[in-house]
């Protein structure tokens, strides 16, 4: 139990999947403008994840032993059919929810934190279990980083920026201290 | 059908549509893999593989997919290109592909790579979705270097460190600001690099003003 939680923590805040491993940056640079939308994209982030996690460690099992040189076909088709039906099987369950996620359930096909976890999870050799921790801590790790940017933002909108600054380079920058604070947990891992 | 020369196919995609310092594509690996020149000429020339192979096949084929899957088929010819630099990369450089890790993988998931598909070679003739592949092909590779060598000579202190060619940039008792060879010197880098380009591109459209409008320009300064 303790492992698994460790594999939490640790895809969470010390190696956080936006932070420290560059994963899923489109969403963080492009929908981190509101606090709100932040949230509920990275709630459909910690969904699909573990699903896709499940999925990888399915494949993993019982097909890609036969045929190794498919993983990253596979794993590609895998999830992007994975993120229609989990589409269409909410549009059809819980519209309410669908309306709210709508328009980023599709995008997460796109979102290389997904085929990351995956492909991370294969080569530390995770299962079933772990693989589910590991997904739920990196949507977490995400989910926070969103956060994080999308209120410093909100914050920084107001602020007298230089007009050289403003846009991408001030996002970055930003991400970059918030890359460095997120350094600190690295004490963490040590301590174990 | 473009309408664009054969020379503009190519040198657009190099500096002025640079497919990371303008478009702000393929961040991923551009901030990841960044931290030694070598990681980013490797990881370089692998896009540039991946990116030419499937804009030669997508042009190919773009006659025979059917509208409604041709994403997907991009994503598998996409697939297909990555599988293969990433035994050729293990097989040749094992090192560089130990340090590269996940990152050859999700070559697959970097828009650059789909963008060029879906925006230029499903739409032209085969020699000229090379050209253009090879003209954003280059231009990350331009991106690549600049960000590498950047943080490996502040971070590290050298260039191509690692390899045959080590050159120590920095003589002396310099200590290295190791802070750029990890993740927050990605971000700040590639930050600094977009500070500098808008300052030049502010400058020329200045200076495009002032060759335009030279009485209104020194009349506005001289009232401020």
């Amino acid at each position: 139990m303790g492992d698994l939680l460790w594999i939490l923590l640790s895809a969470m805040v010390v190696n956080n999947f936006t932070l420290a491993y560059f994963l899923g940056l489109c969403p963080f640079m492009g929908v981190s403008g509101r606090i709100a939308t932040a949230l509920r994209l990275g709630l459909a982030d910690i969904f699909v994840l573990v699903i896709a996690s499940i999925c990888a460690w399915f494949l993993n099992t019982f097909i890609l032993p036969y045929a190794p040189f498919l993983r990253l076909i596979s794993f590609i088709v895998v999830i992007a059919s994975l993120v229609q039906i989990v589409e269409m099987v909410i549009k059809k369950v819980s519209p309410t929810l669908f309306r709210q996620l709508g328009i980023y359930l599709p995008l997460i096909t796109t979102n290389c934190a997904i085929l990351g976890l995956a492909i991370f999870q294969t080569n530390r050799g995770y299962g079933l279990l772990e693989g589910i921790f590991f997904a739920l801590g990196g949507g977490a790790g995400l989910t926070l980083a969103l956060v994080l940017m999308a209120s410093i933002r909100e914050s920084s909108e107001m602020a007298d920026v230089p007009s050289l600054a403003r846009g991408m380079a001030l996002v970055l920058i930003i991400a970059g201290s918030l890359s460095l604070a997120f350094m600190g947990f690295a004490g963490l891992l040590s301590a174990s | 059908m473009s309408d664009t020369t054969p020379q503009q196919d190519f040198f657009r995609g190099i500096w002025r549509e640079n497919p990371v310092l303008i478009q702000m594509l393929g961040l991923c690996p551009a901030l990841a893999v960044t931290n030694s020149v070598a990681n980013a000429i490797v990881m370089g020339i692998a896009t540039f593989f991946v990116l030419t192979g499937s804009s030669l096949l997508v042009s190919m084929v773009k006659k025979l997919v059917p509208g409604e899957v041709r994403i997907s088929t991009y994503i598998l010819i996409i697939a297909t290109f990555v599988t293969v630099a990433d035994m050729t990369l293990e097989a040749l450089v094992p090192d560089i592909h130990k340090a590269l890790g996940a990152f050859v993988a999700l070559i697959v998931v970097n828009c650059i790579i789909l963008a060029r598909q879906e925006a230029f070679a499903s739409k032209n003739t085969v020699g000229r979705s090379l050209l253009d592949a090879f003209g954003t092909g280059v231009g990350f590779i331009v991106a690549m270097l600049m960000m590498g060598t950047v943080r490996e000579v502040l971070g590290n202190g050298t260039i191509l460190d690692g390899t045959a060619l080590r050159m120590k940039v920095i003589p002396g008792n310099f200590e290295p600001w190791v802070i750029f060879v990890l993740p927050p010197g990605g971000f700040l880098t590639l930050g600094f690099w977009l500070l500098i380009i808008s300052w030049f591109q502010k400058r020329r459209t200045e200076r495009a003003r002032i060759r335009e409008w030279p009485e209104g320009v020194a009349a506005r300064k001289e009232a401020a």
